[in-house]
C-alpha cells in the first residue's frame, strides 16, 4: 500500500514536470522498469490460471513515462504491423487508455493476445532506445505489457466494428486462428457475407489448442470470436476443408467469391530417431491439444480426454511450444520436467519471459544436448532418453551457430514421457486436394505481396504461408489479404454490374 | 450443422448402430473413410469411427460402434432425436479398390462394420469375394446377412463354437491361402491382434494384405500425430496416411501397446460413468430432458 502511494506520488511529480516541459531524458532513465505482478511459482504450478497478472494503472503509466518519445520512433520499425507505438505509449502515460487502444487497433486487432504472446524482445523492444542506452533489451520500455494493460482495461462492449451495407459477395475463411480472425473481421467490415470454416469443434486455432491457458486465457480468445459473431460472421465448425469440401467446391458449387486460407502450421515434426513411437512419446501438438483444447487436466473431474500421468518428462526443443508443453506437464502433476535443447540459452527462440517463468517453476534445462534415441521398457513404454552433448560451431544459414554433436558424450536421463517440440511442417490436406494452388518445396502456399495465391480469388496468410511463425505475423497477413480480397471483390462487383 | 440421431439399433450385447444426420460428410464420403465424433462439445473426447454406410440423398451416415468406454457408452445411451456435438469428416483416405481377382475379406468382431462397405465396393469392381467373419460367440456376430449377399463364399467362425466353425479366423484364412490358385488379395479388419495374426498367415503365402487401423486420435487431420504407427520402420499417421495400410509392414506389437496407453484411465472413467449413469457429461439441455422425464 505504502509503495503504491509512493508510486502514485512519483507519477504525479513526473507528469507535472512533463506538463511544464521540464522532464529530461535523464529523469526518464531513472524511472525503474515496472515489475508486472505474477502468481508465485510454487502456487502457479498447481493451477492453470494465468501466470502474469498485468500492470496496475499506476505501474502502466509509470512504465509509459520511461518512453523517451524518440522522434524517429525506432520501436515502430520493429513491429511487424507497424503499430504507432510511441503514440499509444504517450496516451497511456496520460491516462487516456481508450485513445491508446484505438491507436493500437488501427494496426492490430488482437492487442490482448499480442500483448501476451508477441516476442517483444526481438521486435519492438529490441529497437527501443532506452534498452539500447542500458545495453540491455530487458531495460527497454515494456511495450508488450503496456499493450496488454491497455487492451485489458480499455476494451468496452461497444467496440464491435461497424459493418458496411451488404455487397452480396461471399467470402470463405478457412481456419480460425489469428490470421483468419483478422481476415474475417476486415472482409466483414466491408459488407461481405463471411463464413469461417474450422476443423475443430472450437474456434481460435493455435490460440485455443496450442497456447496454454496460463499464458493466454481462453476467455480472451472467446471474446474475439464473440465479436465476429456479433458482426454477423457465420461459423461452421467440424468442417475440414480438403476433406469435407475442397476449395474448388466451395467456390464453384457453394458460390464463394473469395477464399482466405489460414489453416496454420499443420503436421508435427519428429526427430527420426529410435524409439519415437514408444508409448509415452508425444508431439507437443498432441500434448498441448489434449491439455488445452480437450482440458485433459480435468480428466476424471469433467473432461473425458486422458493424458499420460507422468512423473518425469523430457521436452525436446527450445521454442515457446516446448516451454508451453514443459510447463503444462508440471501443471498436470509431473514431479520433474527437463528441457533438452541442442543450442545454448541465448539461441532459444522462446520469449525471454517464458524462459524465466519456466526456470522459476523448476524446469531443468539440458542445453547443448539432443536425444540420440528413446529407450523403452519391456512394455514398450518410455523409460529413458539417451542424449548427446553438443558444441557450437560456425554460424549456419539461420545466422545462429550450428550445434555439432560431441562424439562419445552420450548420457541418459530417466523419464517416462517425452514430448517432441521441434517444429511443424505444412499440413498436406489442402495441397493434395487443390491442384491449381502453387506450393513451395516445403509445402507452404506461395503468395505475392498482397497474400494472393496462384488461384484467382484465393488468398492465404499465417503459418501455412510463412512456416511456423508468430501470432502477430499471421494477423498482419490476415489484414493484408483482407484488403486485397476487398479490392478484388470491388472489381468483381463492378464487372458484374457492367454486364 | 445438426447431427441428430435418425435411427438407432442394438446389434449385439455391446455393439450399436445409428444413422446420423451429417449432410456434408455424406456428400463427400467414400468407403474406407472415417469420422471423428464427440458427444459433448465442452468436455467430450474425440474418437474416430468408421463410416459404415452413407446416404447422400438423405444426408446421413451410419456408424457402428462397440461399447468399450465412456464415450461409446454415452453414444449408446443417446436416443433417437438426440444430437451429437460433432461429426467431422470424412477423414482418411478411401479404401484402395480395384479388380484384383479373388479377394479374401476377413472381419473380426466390430471390424465387420468397416469391412462391409469395402467388400461391397470390391464386389462391384468385379472381384470374387471369399468372406471370413469371426466373433467370440454367436451373439456377438454382426452383419452376417449383409456379407452373405455380397460374398461368393462365406465362412463364419466363433471362438466358443456357438455358431459356424469353432476356430479363430486365421484357421480358415490359412486354408483359403493354401488353395490353388491362392487369393490375389486379402483385406483384414478387426481387433489389432487379429489383424496381426492374419498378416502373419498371409505373409507366409505372399498374399498382399490391406488392413484398416483404428488408433487413438485427437484431431484426425494430421495435426497431433497421436495415431502414429511404425510402418516399415518409419512413423506414419493413421489419420492422413491411412487408415488403410499394407498389413505386412505394420508393427502391430507397438500399435497394440499404443492403443492401450490410457487403459487404466479409460477403465476408471467408464466405471464411474456406469455407476453414475448417463446424466454425467451430457449437455445441460440433455440433462434437463432427463430430469423432466
Amino acid at each position: 500500500m505504502v509503495a503504491e502511494k509512493e508510486e502514485e506520488k512519483l507519477l504525479k511529480h513526473l507528469l507535472d514536470k512533463q506538463k511544464r516541459g521540464e522532464l529530461t531524458a535523464a529523469e526518464r532513465y531513472e524511472i525503474l522498469p515496472q515489475q508486472m505482478p505474477q502468481q508465485a511459482p510454487a502456487e502457479r504450478v498447481h493451477n492453470v490460471s494465468e501466470v502474469a497478472l498485468g500492470f496496475t494503472e499506476t505501474q502502466a503509466r509509470l512504465e509509459a513515462m520511461r518512453c523517451l518519445q524518440c522522434k524517429n520512433a525506432p520501436c515502430i520499425k520493429g513491429c511487424p504491423v507497424q503499430i504507432r507505438i510511441k503514440d499509444f505509449v504517450t496516451a497511456t502515460a496520460e491516462g487516456d487508455f481508450k485513445k491508446a487502444l484505438n491507436i493500437i487497433k488501427e494496426n492490430s486487432l488482437l492487442p490482448a493476445v499480442c500483448g501476451r504472446v508477441c516476442p517483444q524482445e526481438t521486435q519492438c523492444q529490441l529497437e527501443c532506445t532506452v534498452g539500447k542506452k542500458f545495453r540491455d533489451t530487458g531495460m527497454a520500455v515494456s511495450i508488450g505489457r503496456l499493450e496488454r494493460f491497455v487492451a485489458d482495461n480499455a476494451e468496452t462492449e461497444d467496440s464491435v466494428p461497424a459493418v458496411a451495407a451488404a455487397t452480396g459477395m461471399k467470402v470463405a475463411v478457412i481456419g480460425s486462428g489469428p490470421g483468419s480472425i483478422v481476415a474475417a473481421t476486415d472482409t466483414r467490415r466491408a459488407g461481405h457475407d463471411v463464413t469461417i470454416f474450422e476443423a475443430f469443434h472450437k474456434l481460435g486455432g493455435v490460440m485455443v489448442y496450442g497456447i496454454p491457458e496460463f499464458r493466454l486465457p481462453k476467455s480472451i480468445v472467446q471474446k474475439e470470436i464473440d465479436t465476429l459473431i456479433k458482426m454477423g460472421v457465420k461459423i461452421i465448425p467440424n468442417f475440414v476443408v480438403g476433406k469435407t469440401r475442397t476449395i474448388e467446391q466451395l467456390m464453384n458449387k457453394d458460390g464463394y467469391d473469395a477464399v482466405f486460407i489460414g489453416v496454420g502450421a499443420g503436421l508435427p515434426k519428429f526427430m527420426d530417431i529410435e524409439g519415437e513411437s514408444l508409448v509415452g512419446v508425444y508431439s507437443a501438438n498432441e500434448y498441448l491439444t489434449r491439455t488445452n483444447l480437450m482440458k485433459a487436466y480435468q480428466f476424471g473431474s469433467g473432461a473425458d480426454t486422458p493424458i499420460a500421468r507422468s512423473r518425469k518428462v523430457a521436452v525436446i526443443g527450445g521454442g515457446n511450444v516446448a516451454l508451453d508443453a514443459a510447463r503444462a506437464a508440471l501443471r498436470i502433476g509431473a514431479e520433474k520436467v527437463y528441457l533438452v535443447y541442442r543450442r545454448a540459452e541465448e539461441q532459444m527462440p522462446a520469449r525471454v519471459e517464458e524462459i524465466q517463468h519456466a526456470k522459476e517453476e523448476g524446469i531443468e534445462f539440458h542445453l547443448l544436448a539432443s536425444p540420440k534415441r528413446i529407450i523403452g521398457d519391456e512394455n514398450l513404454h518410455v523409460k529413458a532418453i539417451e542424449c548427446l552433448r553438443y558444441e557450437l560451431g560456425e554460424p549456419d544459414e539461420s545466422g545462429r551457430r550450428r550445434p555439432i554433436s560431441i562424439e562419445g558424450s552420450e548420457f541418459q536421463i530417466d523419464v517416462d514421457t517425452v514430448i517432441v517440440a521441434i517444429g511443424s511442417i505444412a499440413n498436406p490436406l489442402i495441397r493434395k486436394t487443390t491442384p491449381n494452388l502453387e506450393f513451395n518445396k516445403w509445402g507452404n502456399i506461395v503468395v505475392d505481396e498482397n497474400c494472393k495465391t496462384s488461384m484467382e480469388g484465393v488468398y492465404a496468410g499465417g503459418d501455412i504461408v510463412t512456416g511456423s511463425a508468430t501470432v502477430i505475423l499471421a494477423m498482419g497477413q490476415g489484414r493484408i489479404a483482407a484488403a486485397a480480397i476487398n479490392e478484388y471483390l470491388k472489381r468483381k462487383i463492378r464487372t458484374k454490374n457492367k454486364n | 450443422m445438426s447431427h441428430k440421431i435418425i435411427s438407432k439399433k442394438q446389434l449385439s450385447e455391446n455393439v450399436f448402430t445409428a444413422e446420423i444426420g451429417a449432410r456434408f460428410v455424406a456428400e463427400a464420403a467414400r468407403p474406407g473413410q472415417f469420422v471423428i465424433i464427440s458427444v459433448n462439445a465442452e468436455f467430450g473426447e474425440r474418437i474416430p469411427l468408421t463410416i459404415a454406410a452413407f446416404d447422400r440423398q438423405k444426408g446421413t451416415i451410419s456408424l457402428i460402434w462397440q461399447r468399450v468406454g465412456k464415450t461409446t457408452a454415452q453414444l449408446a445411451d443417446m436416443k433417437v432425436g438426440d444430437e451429437l456435438a460433432a461429426v467431422t469428416g470424412p477423414l482418411g483416405n478411401p479404401a484402395h479398390i480395384e479388380k484384383f481377382g479373388t479377394v479374401v475379406c476377413v472381419g473380426g468382431g466390430i471390424g465387420n462394420a468397416p469391412l462391409l462397405p469395402i467388400t461391397r465396393e470390391l464386389k462391384k469392381a468385379g472381384n470374387t469375394i471369399i468372406t471370413i467373419l469371426g466373433a467370440r460367440s454367436k451373439d456377438l456376430l454382426i452383419l452376417e446377412d449383409e456379407f452373405a449377399k455380397i460374398s461368393d463364399e462365406l465362412i463364419v467362425t466363433t471362438d466358443d463354437g456357438s455358431y459356424g466353425r469353432k476356430a479363430l479366423v486365421t484357421e480358415p484364412l490359412k486354408q483359403v491361402c493354401q488353395r490353388a490358385p491362392k487369393p490375389d488379395q486379402a483385406f483384414a479388419i478387426g481387433p489389432a491382434v487379429m489383424m496381426k495374426f492374419c498378416c502373419e498367415v498371409t505373409k507366409e503365402f505372399n498374399v498382399p494384405t490391406q488392413v484398416s487401423l483404428n488408433t487413438i486420435m485427437v484431431d484426425g487431420t494430421g495435426m497431433c500425430g497421436g495415431c502414429r504407427i511404425e510402418y516399415d520402420g518409419k512413423p506414419k499417421f493413421v489419420c492422413v496416411d491411412g487408415p488403410e495400410f499394407d498389413g505386412h509392414k505394420v508393427n502391430f506389437d507397438l500399435m497394440i501397446k499404443r492403443l492401450n496407453a490410457y487403459k487404466n484411465q479409460e477403465e476408471k472413467a467408464y466405471e464411474h460413468y456406469k455407476k453414475h449413469g448417463c446424466k454425467i457429461g451430457l449437455d445441460k439441455k440433455d440433462t434437463d430432458k432427463e430430469i423432466k422425464k
